[in-house]
This record gives structure tokens, C-alpha cells and sequence, in this order.
């Protein structure tokens, strides 16, 4: 075993974790919540058309692989006259994606929230848009961390596949050091590594996140 | 007079200029699907007045009282408020009813300030007149701003008093009038800090609900509902889902509130609690009243059967 070239590759690869899968997953999971409130919002809409449109979306994003999602934005939008550079097609194509599911999750923990809270905001004089926002969200914001939790996981693992649209993060740097070294089972193992140790942080800050809402739940 | 200058001026509404009744309900309708829970309920509401509703489970007793705050809409019928709006249902839900439509948007226009839903009404009846189409949207904004309107003059303490969890007893109470009515928020803590102390609570406005005991939680429902300053205040069996040993805990803090002259509308199963406090009770049974009086002659002497079968159940649940 190559001790050297583990030593050698791991501030790259972690570099190339830290400055491009992180802050891709970071991103694109930011703008996918606001996306993904839309979304359901729209799916728990009375009016049947928006409630369409919503339910249209979260099945096109689920019914579809992520890669073509990817590819459809990088290679295919030119063709429409829209040109992505490599950093904004990721973002999109990841932002649609997390929309699409965590639209559902959203959804439903807004309906786990019992009626009785809707009608208090109502009897307190609170529009809906109020009574969703105050009452209903912070609410629903507990329930949905696991889910949500599972969803940002997958997107920081799923980032790897921006590497095919020349994204430069940690999975495209091993690519490069591998290819280079022809240490393939090595560097491949080691950016494997690197994943994992990222996503039993993630999930460690889960936990903290869960007892920080928990505060005013009983046991 | 408007309900803005209530909450500006004081605790309960001034007495001057106002008429005896409060509140008017004429000939209220509401099906659910093929399910005809209210067949035309009337209901007077006299200023200073509580009114108890009692009647077996499903005779529409909780149904009626929503229907006075807007959680409920009525198919039919007429509710009056003192000093507006005047809400005409078969209006809203019927169509060739335009003339009214527009009157009701005047008088709600000028008594709805304060609410975020009553905006809607200018909307309303700018579009009433146009197409049939935006007629239908109309009416449907017109319906919702007086619900909102209808809203906006009452509280009601629900019978699982339904607290915002993730907030403390002070933020539950001050939430309506910092939010919505737009009082400060030191004003509003100081006012809220006084009513906790009132039904004994002053040392849990840091406390979460779930710290609470039931009993507890009922009486800051309570305080939430009062810090609205409404005119008028809505119960729904507030104690039935107590444990008994807290019962009389809520009833006392109830019957206080009456003694204050509080406008308070009340379904309960607490016969002892309507003899005691009520102005007037209504039997309501299969969504009509069958029976209605001064509780005294009601309990001791009912007049209907059906009155009188329903008490003897309660009274004597083993017989
Ligand atoms: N939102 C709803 N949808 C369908 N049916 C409803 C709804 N609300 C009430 N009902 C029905 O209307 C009837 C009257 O209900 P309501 O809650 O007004 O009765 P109640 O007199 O308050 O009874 P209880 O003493 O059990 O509280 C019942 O048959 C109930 O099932
Ligand atoms: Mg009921």
C-alpha cells in the first residue's frame, strides 16, 4: 500500500470536498427548500390546477434520473439559447431535484399539524399566510428534520455526479489523482472515506438540530 | 363605533350608545354532505349576558358556536352584529342576491379595520356587478372577509385549548395582540402579565403548554382569548377534557369572568355550572332549539320531553 500517495491525496481530495461538495450541496439544498415549500404549498393548494402543477412536478423530479436531469440542463438547455457554466447547471439541476423531494416531506409535516393549530391562528386574527408562518411552519420544521436530514445526505453523496459536467469537486479530483497515479482502488476508497466522514457529521448535527426543536415537546 | 377604539380604550367594551343585544342569529343552516346538523338555530346574545348551549353529542352544539367566529360558514341564515357586519349567508351562497352583497360590503368595509382578511372586501365589490365568473369570486372574498370580520369581535377557548406548542405561556398571549392588532409589545406583555396573574398563573409565562396541567392550560387558553379584548367569548366544553379534580379550577375563572360582565356564549355538559352562571340555557337537539329559558325554570321545570329525558341522563346516568 502506496502510504505515501494516501498522504499525498487526501488535502487535495478533502479540498476538493470542502470548496466544491459542500458548498454545492449547501446551495443547492438552500434554494431546493424554498423550492420544495413552494411546491407543496401549491400541492395543498384548493384550487385543482395549482395542485396539479405541484403534484406534475414532485412526479416529473422523482420519475426522472438525477444524471438526465443533469445532463438535460448542461448539454441540453443550449440548445434553447440558455448556456449554464458548469457551477449553475449543478445548482439547478440539484435545486430541482431536492424540490422536488423534499416538496413531499414538507408537505407532510404540514399535515401533521393538528386543525386545532390552524383555527387558534385563526381565532387570534391571523391571516393564513400568518397563521402557516408563525404557527404551522415552525411546527412542521420539527417534524420534517430526520426526512429533510435524509435528503441533504443524499444530495452531498449525490454531487458526485456533477463531475460529469466538468464540476470540479472532491469525486472529480480523485477522478484526476487516479487516473494520474493509477491507483484507482486506493484513491476511489479514499474519496470514499471522505464521503462518509462528512455524512457522520451531517448526522451529528441532526441530532443537535432535533434537541434544539425538541425543547418544547413533551417526553 | 368601531371595535379598534374597544381595544384602545380599555377592558370591556363601553356601554354607552349600544344597544342591548350583541349579537343576532336568525335561521342558521349547515349541512355536512347529506348531514343536516343545524336546521335553523336562532340566538340573542344580550350584552353582559351568558347564554348556554347544552344538548346530546352531534345535536350541533359545537358546530352552532363556530359558526359565531367564522371557523364555520353557514349554508343559511342571518348573523347580526351590534354596530355591523350584518352577515345574510343564503347571500353569499346563492346566487341574484347582488343588491344585498353590496350593501353588506359597506357596512363591513367601515367595521372589519383591524383584520388582515377584511381587505378583501374593497376587492369584492369592485368586481361585483362584472361577469358571472368574478361575481362567484366575489361573493366568495365578500364571505370570507365577513367571516374574518365575524371573527375579529370574538374569542374562543376550544375545548383542547389548542396552544401554540412551540411558544411560551407569554408568547401564546401575546400573539394576537402584537401580531394582529398591532398593540406594543410592551403594552401587550404588561396587559397579558396582569390577566396571568388574574386566573393565577403570573409565575408560568416562561413555561412551554406541555409543562402545564390541563387545568392550567385551559385558563391560559382563557387568558389568550381575553387578550383579544373581544366582545364577546365563545367556549366550547372547556372542561370536558379535563381530569375532574380540574374542573372547578376553569369553571371558577369562567363564572369570574361572568360575574365581570363578560359576553359569554358557552356549550358545556356542566348542568351545575349553566344553573349557576347562565342567563339563559338552549337545549339543542337534532340541530334545532327545543327548548330555551332562565335556567331556574329550564332545569327544574322543563316544558319539552326531549328537555326533560336529556337532563334525567345526565343527572342520573345509572337509572
Ligand atoms: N367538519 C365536519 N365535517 C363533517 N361532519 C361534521 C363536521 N363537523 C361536525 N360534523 C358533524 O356534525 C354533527 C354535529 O357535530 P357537532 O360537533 O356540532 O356536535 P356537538 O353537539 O358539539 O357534539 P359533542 O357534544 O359530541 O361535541 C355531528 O354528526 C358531526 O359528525
Ligand atoms: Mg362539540
Amino acid at each position: 500500500m502506496d502510504w505515501q500517495l494516501v498522504a499525498d491525496s487526501f488535502w487535495p481530495l478533502l479540498r476538493g470536498g470542502l470548496t466544491g461538495t459542500i458548498p454545492l450541496a449547501l446551495v443547492s439544498f438552500a434554494f431546493g427548500l424554498v423550492l420544495a415549500l413552494v411546491v407543496a404549498l401549491l400541492r395543498l393548494s384548493p384550487n385543482p390546477a395549482l395542485s396539479w402543477i405541484g403534484r406534475a412536478y414532485v412526479s416529473a423530479i422523482r420519475g426522472t434520473p438525477l444524471l438526465v436531469q443533469l445532463f438535460i440542463i448542461f448539454y441540453g438547455m443550449p440548445k434553447l439559447g440558455i448556456v449554464f457554466e458548469p457551477w449553475p447547471a449543478a445548482i439547478t439541476a440539484f435545486s430541482l431535484n431536492v424540490g422536488g423531494y423534499a416538496a413531499e416531506v414538507i408537505r407532510a409535516a404540514i399535515l401533521s399539524v393538528p386543525k386545532g393549530q390552524w383555527e387558534a391562528g385563526w381565532t387570534v386574527g391571523m391571516s393564513p399566510a400568518r397563521t402557516l408562518g408563525r404557527i404551522i411552519l415552525p411546527q412542521a420544521a420539527r417534524v420534517s428534520v430526520p426526512p429533510l436530514s435524509n435528503t441533504f445526505i443524499s444530495l452531498v453523496k449525490d454531487t458526485s455526479l456533477a463531475t460529469v459536467i466538468l464540476v470540479t469537486e472532491m469525486f472529480r479530483k480523485a477522478q484526476e489523482i487516479a487516473a494520474f497515479s493509477n491507483e484507482f482502488l486506493l484513491i476511489y476508497t479514499e474519496a470514499a472515506l471522505i464521503y462518509w466522514m462528512f455524512c457522520t457529521v451531517l448526522a451529528t448535527g441532526q441530532n443537535a438540530i432535533e434537541k434544539r426543536l425538541d425543547r418544547y415537546v413533551a417526553h | 363605533m368601531s371595535r379598534t377604539e374597544d381595544v384602545s380604550n380599555g377592558d370591556l367594551p363601553n356601554e354607552d350608545a349600544r344597544t342591548a343585544d350583541l349579537l343576532i342569529a336568525r335561521g342558521i343552516q349547515k349541512s355536512f354532505g347529506d348531514n343536516h346538523v343545524l336546521r335553523g338555530v336562532d340566538l340573542n346574545v344580550r350584552r353582559g349576558e351568558v347564554i348556554a348551549l347544552i344538548g346530546p353529542s352531534g345535536s350541533g352544539k359545537t358546530t352552532m358556536l363556530r359558526s359565531l367566529n367564522g371557523l364555520e360558514t353557514p349554508d343559511a341564515g342571518v348573523l347580526e352584529l351590534d354596530g355591523g357586519p350584518v352577515v345574510d349567508f343564503a347571500a353569499q351562497a346563492g346566487v341574484g342576491h347582488e343588491a344585498g352583497s353590496d350593501a353588506e360590503v359597506g357596512a363591513e368595509s367601515e367595521n372589519g379595520a383591524g383584520s388582515e382578511d377584511a381587505a378583501g372586501s374593497e376587492d369584492a365589490a369592485r368586481t361585483t356587478g362584472a361577469r358571472g365568473w368574478s361575481r362567484r369570486r366575489a361573493a366568495a372574498r365578500l364571505a370570507k372577509a365577513n367571516r374574518a370580520a365575524l371573527r375579529d369581535r370574538s374569542a374562543m377557548v376550544f375545548q383542547h385549548h389548542n396552544l401554540f406548542p412551540h411558544r411560551t405561556v407569554l408568547e401564546n398571549v401575546i400573539e394576537g395582540p402584537t401580531q394582529v392588532q398591532r398593540v406594543p409589545r410592551a403594552t401587550a406583555i404588561g396587559r397579558a402579565e396582569e390577566l396571568l396573574a388574574r386566573v393565577g398563573l403570573a409565575d408560568k409565562r416562561d413555561a412551554y403548554p406541555h409543562e402545564l396541567s390541563g387545568g392550567q392550560q385551559q385558563r391560559v387558553g382563557i387568558v389568550r382569548a381575553l387578550a383579544l379584548q373581544p366582545d364577546l367569548l365563545l367556549f366550547d366544553e372547556p372542561t370536558s377534557a379535563l381530569d375532574p379534580e380540574l374542573v372547578g379550577e376553569v369553571l371558577t375563572v369562567m363564572k369570574e369572568l361572568a360575574d365581570e360582565g363578560w359576553t359569554m356564549v358557552v356549550v358545556t355538559h356542566e348542568l351545575q355550572f349553566a344553573r349557576q352562571v347562565a342567563n339563559e340555557v338552549l337545549f339543542l337537539d337534532g340541530g334545532v332549539v327545543v327548548e330555551r329559558g332562565a335556567p331556574a325554570q329550564l332545569f327544574s321545570n322543563p316544558a319539552e320531553d326531549r328537555t326533560r329525558r336529556f337532563l334525567d341522563r345526565i343527572l342520573h346516568p345509572l337509572d
